[in-house]
Formats: structure tokens, sequence, C-alpha cells
């Protein structure tokens, strides 16, 4: 009986190799962009495809990942959060601030220990979020208005913070995984992947998951299914900005310093992960799994143009053009699912 | 009537399927210029797809496509509309934030040599058109702000007067009070006098055989008859619709039909001086378990706005509501559901995820129950096959995309959302608009079944026949307000209209 089924709903699949690939187009765009970078760069440069290559595009990556954890979520509801990178340097900024600097270190801080100035930092950002969640919800700000203002805010909370000095030090703990390694590995890399595999595991196998898939695809429909829509867009605002917080502590730890505008590449890096990755920008459609290899075609693109010789200047344009490449496909792919689903 | 004239538009041959499901197979259809052709069918037998391939929306498709006698292959809506074909579809697309006349000319505002739009010119213009249709309203007022029987008028309007050969008609008057359908039959002649050939698709019978010259019957996906109008009956369309005999299954409602005593039962909801800003005044009312509750008034007489309260979507601005006798002031939708109240609003397109298969739409009403925290997707779709089962949804596949469910396949699985968990009181708008025979029928066993469980129904509708069909007791909305209430008393169609 369910074998028969099975039979049957296979047998009931859009039929061929041409209707398939057309709706699954959002995947696999991305990664034969990342094949066909890869394969030009190792290439072009001899010193691109090594291991320790390999293992320094997984380092360079890796708070770009942190953040574009949260980021993902939010794009799959069919919002926005342009406030991820001033979260994430106000609280690198705050976990050193609560921290004991150097004497020469000409801040007004206030020390505590290491528990205690992380918990204080991780409820900065959470708060912050919870901020972006409020206006986006209760108020009705529209979240791209909304983040661009809190994209202000940590700016100015930052800025009175370290008031244009440099601090150093950071508790032990995130030193340890925003610089150290283990056997090798880089611990900075290893908590963007359980972050990275964490993400994918709540967006499939959780309820809260299906919701924000649900909302992404028709906000009208789950409200009238009852679901309650303010709190799951609320949700993904908090989770968000705690994933940048964490992302901005220990890039803070990795940089080994915390200054105003240390993270502002960070909040096109992370949106074009998310975007080239081919999640919709619509909502409703893509997951961690396009946000990984958006990770690695701006990783291999960013390292690999250090590889071959190329003015430093152009290569900020490549990278916007890769950007517009991977808009038009996301754009496109929607179109074609949509026209696959008539 | 027809002439012997060469068609405009044939069609051989023509086979479609969407996934692997055959929605058309092998059907002819030709089409004579000053012909107005009716299409009559259950849902999912196949007219609208026809006339989808016909407008240019489903390109891919095999069978030959003849305009002029000419090879012919619509690549998009765009070619259709070019070669002079154009369609009014069964969900309303209007921009309601534009203005009337932007929606009547969109897509060709009068312009002048630089370019600019001519608004004066394009007022009048429109003024003139929805004039000729009998539409007197101002140019310049929001679209989303009328009824949404005159937005439908005004997009059919659009459309018949842009100067397209072929007219494609799908569901056009089931929005529609009598004095605009019969304002609508007679454009559609005078187009006819024109030469324009035009079809007509409808789930009623009797405007079917009133205003058209020919009539062609689908049956899952094939053609089974075309006759002239003037030689059938409405009983031989139903039959060979449905293919078995269809006395039983259509009401006229003309004659008085008694309401039941009322209930004794205990009162589930209970509304007590309801009212919103211009739409709603001093509603009170008590709907009670085992009882379906028929909400009638004509278009815009304010059931939108009570569904829509009664599950937390609009906040009234005055009045109480109480669930089993405890007062509820409903926050969000999600308040609503906890408390037990479940609606489906008329809109399909409002409450579903199309590109997410079926069985991701029945279930995420109720995934709080079968899941704390981890999804059961197997659960999920065990669920969804027993809904999909006794709805007789079709196809019967549950990892399908709603997407490609028909119409009236996708209002089932609109009310099978509900249905697992039963809530305590059911609100459904329009829950037979724009199906046929056989799927309202089903639709009023499953109202029933739902009573006969203990469910409060209630059942808001423009539809003199939809109430008269599924309610115990009657209420009549008019302008906002209630105004009659029939109950254990005969009540006709007439008599419904008349209190309305």
């Amino acid at each position: 009986m369910a074998s028969s089924e099975t039979a049957l709903a296979a047998g009931q699949r859009p039929r061929g190799l041409a209707p398939f690939l057309r709706s699954q187009m959002r995947n696999i765009a991305p990664f034969l962009t990342l094949i066909f970078l890869s394969a030009f760069f190792a290439f072009a440069s001899p010193s691109f495809a090594t291991l320790d290559n390999l293992g320094n595009i997984l380092t360079q990556v890796s708070v770009t990942g942190i953040i574009a954890v949260g980021l993902t979520f939010v794009i799959l509801c069919a919002e926005i959060d342009l406030s991820i990178a001033g979260i994430a340097n106000v609280t690198g900024i705050a976990v050193a601030y609560f921290t004991l600097q150097e004497s020469y270190v000409n801040i007004a801080n206030i020390p505590l220990p290491g528990a205690a100035a992380i918990l204080l930092a991780i409820a900065l950002c959470a708060l912050l979020g919870l901020v972006n969640a409020l206006g986006l919800t209760v108020i009705g700000i529209p979240s791209f208005i909304m983040t661009l203002a809190m994209m202000q805010i940590a700016a100015g909370i930052s800025a009175l913070l370290v008031r244009g000095q440099i601090a150093y030090k950071v508790p032990s703990l995130i030193t340890t995984l925003g610089s150290g390694s283990i056997g090798g590995i880089p611990w900075i890399v290893i908590v963007a992947a359980i972050m990275l595999l964490g993400g994918h595991l709540v967006l499939t196998y959780t309820r809260f998951g299906r919701y924000v898939y649900m909302v992404g695809g028709n906000r009208e429909a789950a409200e009238y299914s009852g679901l309650n829509v303010k709190l799951i867009l609320g949700a993904v605002m908090v989770i968000s900005a705690v994933c940048s917080g964490i992302g901005g502590m220990l890039g803070v730890a990795h940089f080994g310093s915390a200054q105003q505008n240390e993270f502002d590449t960070y909040l096109l890096d992370s949106i074009a992960a998310v975007v080239v990755g081919g999640t919709s920008l619509f909502g409703g459609r893509g997951g961690i799994g396009n946000t990984i290899v958006g990770l690695f075609v701006l990783g291999v693109l960013n390292n690999g143009l250090d590889h071959v010789n190329i003015d430093s200047f152009l290569k900020i344009l490549i990278r916007g053009l890769i950007l517009l490449a991977a808009l038009i496909i996301n754009v496109y792919a929607q179109r074609l699912r949509e026209k696959a689903a008539e | 009537m027809r002439e012997d004239r060469s068609p405009i538009l044939e069609l051989l041959g023509i086979t479609k399927s969407f996934g692997g499901v055959e929605a058309l197979r092998g059907v002819d259809f030709a089409l004579s210029p000053g012909e107005i052709h009716g299409l009559v069918g259950e849902n999912g037998a196949g007219k609208s797809t026809l006339m989808k391939i016909i407008a240019g929306v489903h390109s891919e498709f095999s069978g030959r496509f003849l305009i002029d006698g000419k090879e012919t292959h619509f690549r998009s809506a765009r070619d259709a509309h070019a070669a002079g074909i154009a369609m009014v579809h069964q969900e309303l697309s209007v921009a309601p934030d534009l203005t009337v006349a932007e929606n009547v000319f969109l897509g060709n505002q009068p312009t002048n040599r630089f370019g600019l739009v001519q608004w004066r010119r394009m007022a009048r213009e429109a003024g003139e058109q929805l004039a000729r249709f009998g539409i007197d309203v101002d140019p310049m007022s929001r679209l989303g702000d009328l009824p949404i029987g005159l937005q439908q008028l005004i997009e059919i309007a659009r459309v018949l007067f842009s100067g397209a050969r072929i007219v494609i008609l799908d569901e056009p008057t089931s929005a529609l009070s009598p004095p605009e359908v019969e304002r609508l039959f007679a454009t559609l002649r005078r187009l006819r006098e024109e030469g324009t050939a035009i079809v007509f698709i409808s789930h009623f019978i009797e405007d079917i055989l009133l205003v058209s010259d020919t009539v062609t019957v689908f049956r899952n996906g094939r053609k089974v008859a075309e006759t002239a109008s003037a030689a059938t009956s409405k009983g031989a369309l139903i039959e060979a619709m449905i293919g078995r005999g269809g006395e039983a299954l259509e009401h006229s409602y003309t004659d008085d039909l008694m309401l039941p005593r009322p209930s004794d039962s205990s009162v589930v909801l209970k509304v007590d001086q309801l009212s919103l800003a211009r739409s709603l005044k001093d509603i009170s009312f008590e709907a009670r378990a085992g009882e379906v509750l028929g909400i009638y008034g004509f278009m815009g007489c304010g059931q939108q706005e009570l569904s829509r309260i009664l599950f937390g979507k609009l906040k009234p601005d005055g009045g109480t509501l109480a669930v089993d006798g405890t007062p509820k002031t409903f926050a969000s939708t999600a308040a609503a559901r906890r408390a037990g109240v479940a609606l489906v609003p008329e809109s399909r397109r409002d409450m579903l995820f199309h590109q997410e298969p079926v069985y991701k739409n029945i279930s995420i009403s109720i995934l709080d129950r079968i899941s704390s925290l981890l999804l059961k997707p197997a659960q999920e779709r065990d669920i969804a096959r027993r809904q999909v089962e006794q709805l007789q949804i079709r196809p019967p596949v549950v990892g399908l995309d709603l997407g490609m469910l028909s119409g009236g396949n996708q209002q089932k699985v609109a009310l099978a959302k509900w249905l697992t968990y039963p809530p305590k009181l059911l609100v459904l708008c329009e829950p037979t608009r724009g199906m046929d025979v056989g799927a309202k029928n089903d639709v009023i066993n499953i109202v029933r079944d739902l009573r006969a469980k203990g469910l409060a129904v209630i059942v808001l509708s423009t539809e003199p026949e939809t109430v008269l069909s599924l309610a115990d007791r009657i209420l009549v909305l008019k302008r906002g307000a209630l105004v009659r209430e029939f109950k254990n008393e005969p009540v006709s169609k007439d008599r419904l209209l008349e209190a309305a």
C-alpha cells in the first residue's frame, strides 16, 4: 500500500530532466558558479588549490558564515536585516569593554569576569535584535528601514564605548574561540560549522523552521492558518542579531582588536553569501545549504583574486559584478519555479 | 445565431498534463466569430486549463493550435494578447491601489507626444467606457475601495473593451448581483453582434443556457458533448457533466424550505454589540453547538469584516465576543485558533501555500498538536492522506505542489486544514463559490458531518443557494446591520432577497 503510493508519487512528479533542472535552478546555479570559480583559480594559480589554502578560505569566511546563519532566517521570511554588521561591531566592542585592558588603553571601561562580559555582550545584541523585532512587528516599520536605523544606533553605541580608541583584550574563552585552534583546525571554523549545522537542523527539522518557510512563502496564508506571524518575524530578528553578536565577538578576537567600523564589509558579504547561495529574496525558498555554497563562492572569489595577479582595485568591481549575476539568477530562478508550479 | 463561417480559432487533439496528471486528453475545440460559446464541467474537468492554453498562459502542450487557419504557438500571454485574445481569470487580478481609470487603461494609458500620461483624457474615456457597461463610478477613485462585485465588473469591462477578437470569461458572474449579471449579458450580446468570439465558463448552468449559442461539456479532461444551447436543457447538461442522474443535486430553492426548530444546545459563540467603523453596527447573535448558522447579505454588507473579527484578523471598535462563555479579545489569529475558532476565507490565495506540497498545506494549522519541537513528516503525510481520501481531493498525491491542483480541489484543501482537530467554531466564507455541482455537494456533506459532530458552523455567503443549502438558521446582514432572522419558519430565495 505504502510502496504503491510512493510509486504513484514518483510517477506524478514532473517528468523528464529539464523541468526538474528548471525547478532546481536556484540550487544548481550557485554550485556551478563555485565549481567554475574553483577550477578557474586552480588553473590560474598553482598556490590556490592546496590544503593550506583551503584552510585559509575556511578561516576567512568563518565570521561571515556565523553572521549569515541568522540572516538566512531573516531572508527566508522575506525580510532583511541591515544592522548585522553594526550589531556585530557593537557586541565585539562591548565584550572588550567589560574586559580588563592593558594600562596603555585609554578607555574608561568596566572590567568584569569573563563570563559576565560574554553574557552582557550577548544580552546587548539580543536586546538590539528585540528592538528590531518590536519596530518591525508592533510598530510596523518595514525591516529595511528599521534595521537601517539600528545600524546607525549600533554604530553610535560603539562610538560612545570606545571613543575613537582601540581595545585589545577580550575574555580568554573568546580569545581561544576566535584565534586559537585545536588539532590544526581553527576554533572559529569549528564554531561557524556548528552554527551553520544548528541553523540547518532548526530550519529543516523543527516546527519553528517550518513556520519560517511558511511565513516567507505566503504571509497572508500563514496568518489565516492561525500562525503567530509577528512572533515568528520577531524571533528571526532576534536570532539574526544574536548570530551577528557572536560573529562580532569572535571576529574581534580573530582580528586582535576592537574598534569602530571594523565590520563594515561584513554587511554586504553576509547578504551576498545568502543571496548568491540561492535563497530567495522573496522568501520561502533556500536555506543554510544554499548559504554555505554562497559562502564558498565568496570565499573562493576573495581568496582566489589574491592568488592571481590582478589590480586590487579591480577586485572590488569584480565582486560587484558577481553579486549582480547572482541576483539575476535569484530572480530568474524564482520565475522559473513559479512557471513550473503552474 | 451561428452561421457557417470559418472558425477564428481551432484546436485539434490538445493534450496537457501537470506533473504526470493529464488535465486534457485529445480535446478538439473550435470558435467562430460572433459566437458565445459556453463551457461547463466539474472542477478539474479541464475547462480552465484549455482556456489558459488559448490565452497563452500554458505554453507547453501537445496538439495543433490554429488561428485564422494558420498554425500558431503562443509562448506567453503577451503573444496571445497580440493575436487579439483576452481573458478574465477566475481570481480577480486588478491593481487595488490604482484608480479605476488606471485599471481600465492598465498597460496602455493614453499619453501625449512627450510620453506623459494624459490623466484627464484617461479619466474621461474610462468613465465613458464604464458607462456603456452601466457602471457609474468616479474614475479617479481608488479601485480597492469599491465592493468586490464592482471591481470584478470593472475588470471584465476592461477586457471586453480592449478590442480583443476572442474574449474568454472564466466564471465571471460568481461575485455579481442579478442586475449586474443582466448588464454583463447585454454587453456580451452586443459584442457578439460586432463579431467578437466569446467563451463563457460558468457553474451557473441557467446563465450558460441564457447567453450562449453553443455549449461544450467537459468531464475528466475530455470533451463529452457539444450542442446548440437551444437544443439542450439543464438536466441534460448536468447529466453529461457528472455522468449520472443529476436532478436531485441541483435545488433551485425557489420554493419554500422549512427551517428546523432552533437548537437549544450550548452557546459556543456569543457576539454582543459588535461594531466596526462604517462596516458593522451593533451586531449581536449567538452560534450554538451542532448548528449551522447562515449569514446572508449582498456584496459589501459587512460579512467579510465580521468573519475577520471572529478570527482575530481585524479588531472591532466596540462590542464583545465570548467563546464557550469566556469573554475573548483576540490579539491575533493565533489567539483565535487557540480559542477553537477556524476560518476559511473566500479567497484561496489568501489561505494556501501554492509552492508547497499539499501535505504541508494541510498540516500547517495543526503542527503544534502533532509535534512539540521536531517535525514528524511521516505523521503529517498520514494525516494529509486521510483528509485527501475523506474529501476526495484529486489527484490524491499529498506530495504534489498545491499550485498543481484545480481550484475546487484547492478549496477542499483549505477546508481540510481545519478538520483533523475540529475547532469549536468553524467560520466559512463563500464555501462553495466557483464550485461545480459535485464539489458543492461534497462540501455540503462535509459541513453536515461537522454539525453532527457538534461543531458550531457559521456560513457567510452572498449566494442565497449556499446559505439555503446549509443553514439551520439564517441571519440577514444589510449595510452592516442584522435586519432579519429566519428560524423555525419557511424560507426561500425570494424571501431572503427581499429581506436583504
